[in-house]
């Protein structure tokens, strides 16, 4: 068996799952925030900070940024193990993308203390 | 008389630099058809350096797979007419190193080919005395799968494959795979799917179906590797 120590699942297929998993919570999200706006013709500042105020609301968005987090670890992993064949450029892409990632989500975890 | 005119893929280590095509031409009557390896061969006779495999000649050995037109086929069973051009460029599969001209070095699609250990695997302690008896249902499964000549047109169309021919078994292993897993009379299933559960070996496919497209014998590897990935989550949740 071929291990890959960088992906984030255990096997290849707990990749498999948390990609497609993933992938729901997202499009779940976009289609909330979709509807939301189509539903909401004056997005005021109150009326945001109303909707994230809402416990549901924290939990949902952290969730689809948890998502973001495990989808874009996965997908950039994948994509650099097939397209950079130098390991060092993989090792620094794979670095800055999941640094990056991680910083998404904390900044998402943060702002959302606030609200 | 028609014309063609054959684009050809050159390349012989000991003499070139870098490869290059090279252009030969070849008429015969308006009612002739011939296949490609048949005109390969009027070529040979042209140019007797040129160099390809063929055994068979007519689709069973998989010896002379090459891209032709940009399509992987066997020569012996593509008829110039069915190229709709009587421009043809022909090409080595491409991903796999070039030995010389359309002749590549098949070593790593045969190692993945063997990483499956294809071959029954049976524990029973106590064998039958003459053979091992299946279903009609159960041998009827193995249709569509067993059929597979290791050709390598479909392996050497699929990118994963390219990318990572040391570690995705590509889709003509991960057929001849399903052939044994879902084999009645084969025991080792589960030992069989813990070798293939990593990131690479079976879910680097991702369903593009170039290897349907390409197969001289109609198989469909992607339909084999979804049967796999379903056997491998199903254990997985």
């Amino acid at each position: 068996m071929v291990t890959a120590a960088a992906t984030f699942g255990r096997s290849g297929s707990h990749d498999f799952i948390l990609l497609r998993a993933s992938a729901i919570v997202m499009v779940l999200y976009s289609l909330f925030m979709a509807g939301f706006f189509l539903s909401t013709p004056d997005v005021t500042y109150q009326v945001w900070s109303g909707l994230f105020a809402n416990i549901w609301m924290k939990v949902f968005t952290m969730l689809a940024l948890s998502s973001v987090l495990i989808h874009g670890w996965i997908g950039i992993w994948q994509v650099s193990t097939d397209y950079v064949k130098a390991s060092g450029l993989r090792a620094f892409i794979q670095l800055v993308f999941s640094v990056g990632l991680i910083a998404v989500w904390l900044t998402g975890l943060f702002v959302l203390w606030g609200v | 008389m028609k014309k063609y005119t054959f684009s050809i893929y050159r390349y012989n280590p000991d003499v070139d630099n870098a490869p290059h095509m090279k252009e030969y031409t070849l008429e015969m009557e308006d009612s002739q058809d011939l296949m490609v390896l048949e005109a390969l061969i009027k070529l040979k006779e042209q140019d007797p350096s040129l160099a390809f495999r063929r055994s068979c000649r007519e689709g069973v050995c998989g010896s002379d797979g090459m891209n032709i037109n940009g399509k992987n086929g066997l020569a012996c069973i593509t008829h110039l007419s069915s190229l709709k051009s009587d421009k043809i460029v022909i090409r080595p599969l491409p991903g796999l190193p070039v030995i010389r001209d359309l002749i590549v070095d098949m070593s790593q699609f045969y190692q993945q080919y063997e990483k499956i250990k294809p071959y029954l695997i049976n524990d029973d302690k106590t064998p039958p005395a003459r053979e091992r008896l299946q279903s009609p249902e159960d041998r009827a499964k193995l249709d569509g799968l067993y059929e597979c000549i290791l050709c390598a047109c479909c392996s050497t169309s699929c990118p994963s494959f390219w990318w990572n021919p040391d570690k995705f078994v590509g889709p003509a292993g991960l057929l001849h795979a399903y052939r044994f897993l879902i084999d009645s009379r084969d025991t080792a299933t589960d030992e069989r799917l813990d070798e293939l559960d990593d990131a690479f070996s079976v879910f680097r496919c991702h369903g593009i179906m170039n290897c349907v497209n390409v197969c001289p014998k109609g198989l469909n590897p992607t339909k084999a590797i979804g049967h796999i990935k379903s056997m491998l989550l199903s254990r997985a949740v």
